[in-house]
């Protein structure tokens, strides 16, 4: 039972790991961000990189995929998103279509393979990211087996929700950023600078997209289209967790993803997977702005 | 507006008539002393990683045959098609190449979704089709050439080697969910039970999915002795390295697998699958000069040092010498006549001896087994001493004194 409830957690760590980038620029900005995805791929890219021609391994590869993530979504920001706040159709189909890009950016080597010129690590075939070979030896204490890989995805969850927890609920900027989400024009009028503070926030969506790209990079395959299907799930958590909470994203990661692991376990993971699309139209139907939707005043 | 419109419907026509003239026409004829054939694989989109090797090696062995005189003193001059990843660009590609193009025969196909999208094409305008890769039978069609593996080719010699040479008896089987994965699960189950051993559970899972945690640790829990593994793409790279990080072993749960190749290896970091076994025809690990000098070549026409041959790509490159053969034999490059003169044809390829079955144009290919070092190669531990008979109807009993498909055509009475 207690392995069952592992595997639950687990995929609920993936989940929220994806979802919690996707609430920040979805909540925050309510921008459908369809290029989140190719964020997560550009992280699990700086993984494989870095440990190619840096040759550091994943601890350091994290806040460096956060840089270069961030930094990606800080441009796509500055470029694109910011010239279309309130046209979510319109952001829509713009995030689309930088999210083609991104990923024929790296499948075309940034247009380098059109001169024969070949750069290792991209390319469109399938990359590998290398994990210390401690992360991959599971251990056993007081009889229990531990995976350390999933462990570890687990407690960097964790962490990181508790700093955007603290970053949104205990810091000025975080202030700031909450009321923007409830109503920009009144937060602009009290004096606060939103389009600094929305591009600041993208960008920490971002990051974060990079650093669950990177602990993806240890157990997923590492390719060029690798995030349209993360997206999805992560999209799933935040409607069924209400947008714009925090709280309501943890529990319906943990909600999605416990179902996904004991139908997978009882069943397999065809079924499951289809029970946890029908929970979330059933959710969605029974409360169509999520568990936890703050109520516009 | 009215006189607008009367233009427009005027131009339109005009256009619609200039789009209806080509088809009139009778197709462009090649050039004298030059043979054209269709080259049909994806170069673009999820497939082309793979594909586009395929197309690689098919374009060499064109190369090579031009260089060393051509068929019957004709150049062969390929026409490249792009099958995008995707069957209905494949059936329009094909339509393109046999239709206007006028080619009498078309090289491609990775997936059996694209084969089976162009087939129609071909059986229809009684064109021929060379299909390279390991596919899961249950076709017969006397318009392809199959040069890959059918699921008796892989699984023969394989199923009691584990049950025998292993040891092994419990098998789980588990697939990525589709057809090849589903109609090779049922001829191992046929095999496992000739040969004494039994199946503990069959379970599958979604095509790209990459979230082992849950069915390995049901393969932990299963009591399993051996996994006969025949999931592909993406998701085998997620399921060696969840097998590896819950802590099991190849040396006491090895992987048996029938898609695993060079390729997938490469991509999940050989330490993974250090020890796991898998069957093909080919592997980049035989060791024969004639093997040794084919990854040579092919590595200086990709230019790529480290560009790795696997068996879709072999066959890719040896049908077209098959081809070749055929047409020198029939004297003419007709689609009738090289289906008739490719009918028992030799050659020598770098896997060992291929020849085409007269009966159902498949390919009589040698059964290997490897096992996976930490280096990314395998090492060949089990080989059939010859060719084994391909039986594309196996799993629904198909035997070499009862065939099913012969050069008459299925006998559907026996399925």
């Amino acid at each position: 039972m207690s392995e069952i409830l592992f595997i639950g957690l687990s995929l609920s760590s993936i989940l929220l790991l994806i979802a919690l980038g996707l609430s920040i620029t979805y909540g925050a900005m309510g921008v459908i961000n369809m290029a989140h995805g190719e964020l997560v791929m550009i992280g699990a890219y700086t993984a494989v990189i870095s440990g190619i021609y840096l040759n550091i391994n994943l601890f350091l590869a994290l806040p460096l995929a956060f840089l270069v993530s961030a930094a990606v979504g800080l441009a796509l920001e500055k470029l694109v998103i910011r010239r279309l706040y309130g046209r979510i159709i319109d952001t829509l189909l713009a995030t689309w279509g930088v999210a083609i890009v991104l990923q024929q950016l790296i499948r075309l080597e940034f247009g380098l393979s059109f001169f024969g010129i070949h750069i290792e690590g991209l390319g469109p075939g399938l990359q590998n990211m290398n994990v210390p070979s401690f992360l991959t030896q599971p251990f056993e204490i007081g009889g229990i087996p531990i995976q350390p890989y999933r462990s570890f995805i687990i407690l960097v969850t964790v962490l990181l929700t508790l700093l955007t927890w603290f970053l949104m609920y205990r810091t000025s900027m975080g202030t700031q950023v909450r009321a923007i989400m409830r109503n920009p024009q009144i937060a602009a009028a009290c004096g606060i600078d939103v389009k600094r503070v929305s591009a600041f926030t993208f960008a920490y969506g971002s990051g974060l997209a990079g650093i669950a790209g990177v602990l993806l990079a240890g157990f997923k395959t590492v390719m060029p289209d690798m995030g349209a299907s993360t997206v999805v799930d992560g999209f799933l958590v935040v409607v069924v967790g209400g947008v714009g909470s925090l709280l309501g994203t943890v529990l319906a990661s943990a909600l999605l993803g416990q179902i996904n692991g004991i139908f997978a376990i009882l069943t397999n993971d065809i079924l499951a997977r289809a029970v946890v699309f029908g929970v979330v139209i059933a959710i969605i139907l029974w409360r169509p702005r999520g568990l936890f939707a703050f109520k516009s005043r | 507006m009215k006189s607008n419109r009367r233009s427009f419907l005027k131009t339109s026509a005009a256009f619609g008539a200039a789009l209806a003239a080509p088809s009139l026409i009778p197709g462009r004829a090649a050039a004298a002393g030059e043979i054209e054939v269709g080259v049909l694989f994806s170069q673009t989109g999820g497939l082309s990683i793979i594909e586009k090797s395929l197309a690689d090696a098919t374009l060499m062995a064109i190369e090579e045959i031009n260089a060393a005189g051509g068929v019957n003193g004709m150049m062969i001059k390929p026409i490249v098609e792009d099958g995008a990843s995707d069957p209905k660009t494949y059936n329009e590609k094909a339509s393109k190449l046999v239709i206007r193009d006028r080619v009498p025969t078309v090289f491609g196909s990775y997936t059996s979704a694209s084969r089976k999208a162009v087939l129609p094409v071909f059986e229809k305008r009684n064109n021929m089709y060379f299909y390279p890769t390991y596919y899961e039978g249950f076709e017969c069609s006397k318009n392809v050439v199959y040069t890959g593996a059918v699921p008796n080719q892989q699984l023969s010699n394989f199923v009691p080697w584990i049950i025998n040479t292993l040891g092994k008896k419990k098998f789980f089987i588990v697939g990525s969910n589709y057809i090849y994965p589903r109609e090779m699960a049922k001829v191992s189950k046929i095999l496992i039970e000739q040969h004494g051993g039994e199946y503990v559970a069959d379970e599958y899972l979604e095509l790209g999915h990459s979230e082992w945690g849950a069915m390995v640790s049901k393969i932990k829990d299963s009591g399993c002795d051996v996994v006969l593994s025949n999931v592909v793409g993406d998701s085998v790279v997620a399921f060696y390295r969840e097998f590896k990080n819950q802590g099991l072993t190849h040396d006491v749960l090895p992987i048996c697998a029938t898609v695993t190749s060079e390729i997938e290896i490469a991509a999940m970091g050989a330490e993974f699958a250090a020890g796991s076994y898998t069957s093909f025809p080919y592997f980049q690990a035989i060791d024969t000069p004639e093997n040794k000098s084919f990854i040579e070549r092919y590595r200086s026409f990709v230019g790529d040092p480290k560009a790795v041959t696997h068996h879709a790509l072999e066959s890719s490159y040896f049908q077209v010498f098959l081809w070749k053969q055929a047409v020198e034999k029939a004297g003419e490059a007709t689609p009738d006549a090289i289906r008739e003169a490719i009918k028992g044809q030799t050659f020598d390829a770098p896997n060992g001896k291929v020849t085409v079955d007269p009966e159902n144009l498949h390919t009589y290919l040698t059964p290997r087994i490897a096992q996976w070092g930490a280096d990314g190669q395998g090492t060949i531990i089990e080989a059939y001493d010859e060719p084994v008979q391909p039986m594309p109807y196996v799993a629904y009993g198909e035997a070499p004194e009862n065939l099913f498909c012969t050069a008459g055509g299925l006998d559907s009475s026996k399925l």
